[in-house]
């Protein structure tokens, strides 16, 4: 096969960036679209050109390292499938595909096709966890946890932190990253305790870090490598109802119990 | 310890503490000391790697008041190979009361690991394979669960029990997730400082202690000089040696093999395991192989035509014409027999010319009868992910027909070697996970690594780290200490020349012409001939190497070809090791097949008179013997026995 | 005065969504009563403000009725306002190659808010007022039936209605669902359920309004 690829190259931070048109012949359509470009980067470093930068580690779909818009669509045209996943046997030949990367403020572009997507990392260093100190945690088997909570905790669990949501979102919105923790952990019974303030720790940090809001696009769940379902966004509205609803009772108590 | 500088061989002492065996570690927290927590804060400890084993160490650190620095090269630490384990992990809680105990996990292990881990380090996982799944459960970790809300289990290869637990095929991301959500309760609590982007490229030894390490910064190539009291390497395996594998492509062996360069002892490098269920090669642009989880052979049955070169379609060979060699040699664990035994085998059948696929370089895993008995719906519920997968690789519908498996690297055994306490032969130096030696001999069970990773992490690394810290009168150092800016200009000197030789082959060439020499040469069996012509030829690809390399770009911004340069320039350094210690050890043991010693009907055969040892290498100069040192084993519990899974 | 996050802020605009929603729901069915003819719907239209006068004075529960959708449009469309400078600061540099998104309704939501406010204002001068749309003395105060004919007669007047119908009939097809998930609804077994529930209620409302105008110049009603 044969393909016409059009790449979005920017050295760093403070190039404008640019995207240059190349050539991929002799394509398998057994290969994956990684390897395509593994392919194409070796031919490029033959001719003294410097290698396509995108990221990847785990090539098995898992890792969330991957991932660009091809032809305007995160991760590509596979359903539920990221990037590295991809293969070359889903295009037409001859097809022109525009590769970009994630766009959006909170993603600064690194180099080419990598961005930084460390905001994810501090939405969930602001309350995406259960706390438990190691030792503290009782026998496993105390709390039964009815299999289909645990199923949809799971499903929602399955996030891979690729950050194709924000890519496609329209609002450039992180809502379906955050739901899928807030989820994942609000569904479980050891995450009860600190079910409230996480869903309002996580949104102030989703905000923070510049992500746009969710208006139900729907675009989020569509590129999904996980499938991870846009119903979780809703079960976070309804515990941030619910929390800040008693996060102001609880304040108006203090208040009481000041006066 | 002083024996790594002399260079003449020694007998090493794990330091195993005294006691009958279910008593040893309890004696050993006893034993060591302890360090106030109000003076915990002034310790500083680098944890290099955040996997199981490093993100959880790094968090329970933290939690007991250390300040910990956390250094990963990926952007986030939840990126880190151990995200991709799909089976599960294996724990002695006897749920299903088929008749596990600690004692049983223990015994499997030592078998499974073909008498060649040491007693007390395996007992002591076992121990603690229980609170480990308390933990996790405590996180929030989905494991699977029966109808009435309780844990699920399932079995895995070489035990016969079901003491697997298991989040559908993605146990090790949902364990990795709830170390990484501990960990970052840490960076936000503010006693771990998260190091992203950032590369160990040496260890720092000041006075014979490991006192810190030289860091790369991939954004910007800013070399930079971490110090602390102790460092603790948790970074993984080193299988991508062999270049083609399951490892994440990032996965490498620097921070291991720079720190071996500084003294610490490596031991066992030629156990690796090849794991039997993966899916074939398709071609030559190949650049990961994806294994299919093992739980797959709970339900799945291994098979090849009984004919050299039938060709007809799997559906069309009729069940009389069909071998189910592992059923067949294997009567009591059948297609769940250990690892290394099933690679063989299929290794043995395509040998023999009934391979299938294209190439003949593949076995079929089929799941018809199992959808037969237990409907296409359960066999969903349970593998439906890893189903999938291979669909979206192959194009070839598993459901319907026969998967195609083949084995590939997956897995190192050895690493660095360490103490009871997981220290290294450089005092402060701890090693932890994958990256260590430690428990699972010759040949790691399925379930196993996991368990190890966080037994490591979260319940042995802590207090032995404190142990030391509260033991060791430490000097204050700072990075412009002579030992850290002459381990700097060193590395700073290493990019530069990779980046001046400007020759014409690119890194991935190199790496893929050394990983094919040693997968002839010394992956699944390996013989005297064969393994002096890797030793022959490895050097040599090295030469060129420095010589012919080619990496563009600069220094100054995200720069993927000198990063992997600087990975296989180490892989060059490595698998020279492995290859010679391949060639020591002339008995087979686990992953480790030597063609010479076999019995009649082809099985490993141990030489426990000459081999009952872990070999440890000291390393003396690039290209020079390194030398051997012995820590010879002692089994006080177990009876050294014929591994027997027939 | 509107909350500092963006769920916050979302949440405020379902919640005065949903009093709009429940607002043109109810007005369209009062609109129907157009079709009973004119008696019953100008007696409908003085209810209205007699409804509670023994305790709120003539026209005191409509003026409630009024300052309740006021508040809520100011606040709907002030949440709207910001959201949406926040979303878009959240995407600086664009897609070279954009893919529209497969939600049609969803991307007409902010220039449709926009007709529909100019539609509004339009509409409260038009028949409530009587400032537009009339020679001088056509309106005639409280004869409502009278006005919506005259009204609907001139043929650009009735087919601006109907393009802000059409408008309005794809911020309901978008808003209700989404309003119902902003406010935690979830689909106990597909999205695709919830997903259909907004178009089914904007094709009523608008069908019903629509009618309005259709009727008049058709001579059904007049
Ligand atoms: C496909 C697959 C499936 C598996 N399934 C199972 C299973 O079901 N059950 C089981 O028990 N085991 C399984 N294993 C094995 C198991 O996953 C690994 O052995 C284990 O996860 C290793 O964990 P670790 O913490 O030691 O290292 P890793 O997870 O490899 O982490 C290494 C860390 O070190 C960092 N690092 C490395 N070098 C450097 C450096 N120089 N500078 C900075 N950072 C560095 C990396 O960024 C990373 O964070 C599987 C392995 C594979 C390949
Ligand atoms: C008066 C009639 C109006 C009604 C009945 C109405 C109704 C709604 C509803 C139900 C929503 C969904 C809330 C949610 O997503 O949770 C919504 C959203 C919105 N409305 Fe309105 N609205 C009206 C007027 C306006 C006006 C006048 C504007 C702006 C000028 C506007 C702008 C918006 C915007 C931008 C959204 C968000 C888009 C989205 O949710 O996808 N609306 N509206
Ligand atoms: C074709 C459809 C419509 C018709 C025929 C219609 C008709 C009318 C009439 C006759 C009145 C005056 C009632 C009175 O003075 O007693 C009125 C008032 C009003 N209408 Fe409509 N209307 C339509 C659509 C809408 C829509 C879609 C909206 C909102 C988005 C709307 C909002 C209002 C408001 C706010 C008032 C003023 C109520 C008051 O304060 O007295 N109308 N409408
Ligand atoms: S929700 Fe889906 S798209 Fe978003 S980060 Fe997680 S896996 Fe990626
Ligand atoms: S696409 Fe964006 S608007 Fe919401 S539903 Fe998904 S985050
Ligand atoms: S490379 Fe890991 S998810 Fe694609």
């Amino acid at each position: 096969m044969e393909f016409t690829l059009r790449v979005w190259r920017q050295r760093d931070r403070n190039d404008p960036g640019r995207l240059v048109t190349y050539k991929a012949t002799d394509v398998n359509p057994d290969m994956s679209f990684l390897e395509m470009l593994d392919v194409l980067n070796q031919q490029l470093v033959a001719r003294g050109e410097e290698p396509i930068a995108f990221a990847h580690d785990c090539r098995e779909g898992i890792c969330g390292s991957c991932g660009f818009v091809i032809n305007g669509r995160a991760h590509g045209p596979g359903r539920g499938t990221a990037v590295c996943q991809l293969h070359m046997r889903s295009f037409k030949n001859g097809e022109t595909l525009t590769l970009e990367p994630w766009r959006a403020k909170a993603f600064p572009v690194i180099r080419d096709l990598v961005v930084d997507r460390r905001a994810l990392d501090r939405i969930i260093q602001a309350g995406g966890y259960i706390t438990v100190n190691t030792g503290s945690a009782p026998e496993a088997n105390t709390i039964p946890v009815p299999k289909p909570n645990a199923d949809k905790a799971f499903d929602a669990a399955q996030c891979i932190q690729c950050g194709a949501c924000v890519a496609a979102c329209p609002n450039a919105s992180a809502m379906l990253f955050v739901a899928s923790k807030v989820s994942h952990l609000g569904l479980l019974p050891q995450g009860q305790p600190e079910r409230d303030t996480r869903v309002l720790r996580m949104v102030a940090a989703h905000d923070r870090e510049g992500f746009g809001n969710c208006t139900f696009y729907g675009e989020c769940e569509a590129v999904c490598p996980k499938e991870i379902s846009i119903g979780f966004i809703s079960r976070l509205n309804r515990d941030y109802l619910a929390a800040s609803r008693r996060a102001r009772g609880a304040l108006a108590d203090k208040k009481e119990d000041a006066a | 310890m002083s024996v790594a500088v002399t260079g003449t061989p020694v007998s090493l002492d794990a330091k195993v503490p005294g006691g009958p065996i279910e008593k040893k570690w309890d004696n050993r927290l006893f034993e060591l000391k302890l360090v106030n927590p109000a003076n915990r804060r002034k310790y500083t400890v680098i944890v290099v790697g955040t996997g199981l084993a490093g993100a959880s160490a790094a968090a329970t650190l933290g939690e007991l008041g250390y300040r910990v620095k956390a250094v990963t090269y990926h952007d986030s630490p939840r990126r880190a190979h151990s995200i991709a384990a799909q089976g599960g992990i294996n724990a002695a809680k006897n749920y299903r009361n088929d008749g596990d105990s600690v004692w049983r996990l223990f015994y499997d292990t030592i078998k499974g690991g073909d008498f060649r881990s040491r007693e007390a380090n395996v007992f002591r996982l076992a121990q603690l394979s229980v609170r480990i799944i308390d933990q996790a459960v405590a996180q929030g970790v989905p494991f699977a669960r029966e109808y009435g809300g309780l844990l699920d289990n399932r079995s895995f290869g070489g035990a016969q029990v079901s003491r697997t637990f298991y989040a559908r095929g993605q146990t090790g991301q949902q364990l990795l997730l709830g170390a990484y959500q501990a960990l970052m309760r840490q960076v936000d609590a503010g006693t771990v400082e998260l190091i992203t982007f950032t590369e160990m490229l040496d260890l720092v030894v000041v006075d014979g202690r490991a006192r810190g390490i030289i860091a790369r910064n991939l954004l910007t190539g800013e070399m930079s000089s971490i110090v602390g009291d102790a460092v603790v390497l948790a970074t993984g395996g080193y299988g991508n040696v062999y270049d083609l594998s399951t490892i994440a492509r990032q996965s490498n062996a620097t921070a291991i093999w720079r720190a071996h360069r500084r003294g610490a002892l490596f031991a066992n490098p030629c156990f690796t395991q090849i794991h039997p269920t993966c899916i074939p090669v398709s071609g030559d642009y190949q650049s990961k192989l994806t294994l299919m989880s093992e739980s797959l052979r709970n339900d799945g049955r291994v098979w090849v035509p009984k004919r050299k070169g039938d060709t007809r379609p799997p559906n069309e060979i009729p069940e009389e014409e069909r071998d189910y060699y592992l059923e067949r040699k294997y009567p009591s664990f059948g297609n769940l027999a250990p690892r290394d035994i099933a690679s063989r085998a299929a290794k043995e059948v395509c040998d023999e010319g009934r391979g299938v696929g294209p190439g003949g370089r593949g076995v079929y895993l089929d799941f018809s009868d199992a959808i037969k008995r237990l409907g296409t719906e359960v066999i969903r519920q349970r593998y439906g992910n890893l189903f999938d997968m291979y669909e979206r690789i192959t194009d070839e519908n598993p459901y319907k027909v026969p998967m195609r498996i083949y084995p590939a690297i997956h897995y190192t055994m050895g690493g660095l070697w360490v103490d009871y306490n997981l220290m290294s032969t450089i005092p402060g130096l701890f090693v932890a996970g994958e990256a260590n030696f430690s428990d699972h001999g010759a040949n790691r069970l399925g379930a196993s690594a996991l368990m190890q990773g966080l037994a490591d992490g979260y319940f042995i690394i802590p207090p032995v780290v404190a142990d030391y810290l509260a033991r060791t009168r430490l000097e204050k150092v700072d990075p412009s200490h002579p030992a850290f800016t002459a381990a700097r200009l060193e590395v700073e000197e290493r990019t530069r020349r990779l980046l001046g030789v400007k020759g014409s082959r690119t890194p991935e060439s190199f790496h893929r012409e050394l990983g094919k020499l040693m997968w002839d040469y010394c992956g699944m069996s390996r013989n005297e001939q064969g393994l002096k012509k890797a030793l022959a030829q490895i050097p040599v690809l090295r030469q060129d190497y420095w010589k012919q390399v080619k990496v563009l770009g600069d220094d100054a911004s995200l720069n993927q070809s000198l990063e992997k340069a600087l990975r296989v320039a180490d892989f060059l350094e490595l698998a020279e090791l492995i290859v010679t210690d391949a060639l020591h050890r002339t008995e087979s043991c686990g992953g480790h097949f030597r063609e010479e010693s076999q019995t009649a009907d082809g099985e490993a055969k141990r030489d426990d008179a000459n081999f009952a040892y872990v070999a440890a290498w000291q390393f003396t100069g690039v290209g020079t013997p390194e030398v051997l040192h012995k820590e010879p084993l002692r089994f006080e519990f177990v009876e050294l026995a014929e591994r027997s899974y027939k | 005065m509107l909350p500092k996050s963006t769920v916050g802020k979302k949440i405020v605009m379902a919640v005065t969504g949903l009093i709009l929603v429940g607002f043109v729901i109810v007005h369209m069915a009062g609109n129907m009563k157009i079709y009973a003819g004119r008696e019953s719907f100008n007696a409908y239209a003085l209810a209205l403000r007699e409804f509670g006068a023994d305790f709120l004075g003539y026209s005191g529960a409509l003026w409630i009725a009024r300052v309740v959708l006021l508040v809520a449009v100011v606040l709907h469309i002030a949440s709207a306002y910001q959201l949406t400078r926040h979303s878009r600061a959240a995407r600086p540099v664009r897609y070279v190659q954009a893919k529209a998104p497969d939600n049609y309704a969803a991307r007409t939501m902010r220039w449709g808010g926009v007709i529909l406010l100019l539609f509004i204002i339009y509409h409260l001068l038009h028949f409530t007022f009587g400032a537009v749309g009339y020679a001088p003395g056509q309106f005639v105060p409280m004869d409502v039936y009278s006005n919506v004919v005259t009204g609907f007669r001139v043929w650009y007047v009735s087919l601006f209605y109907i393009l802000a119908m059409v408008a309005l009939g794809f911020h309901l097809s978008h808003g209700v669902s989404s309003m119902l998930r902003t406010l935690g609804v979830e689909a106990r077994r597909t999205e695709r359920a919830l997903n259909a529930l907004g178009p089914i209620v904007a094709a009523i409302v608008v069908a019903g309004n629509i009618s309005v105008p259709l009727a008049v110049m058709t001579g059904l009603i007049g």
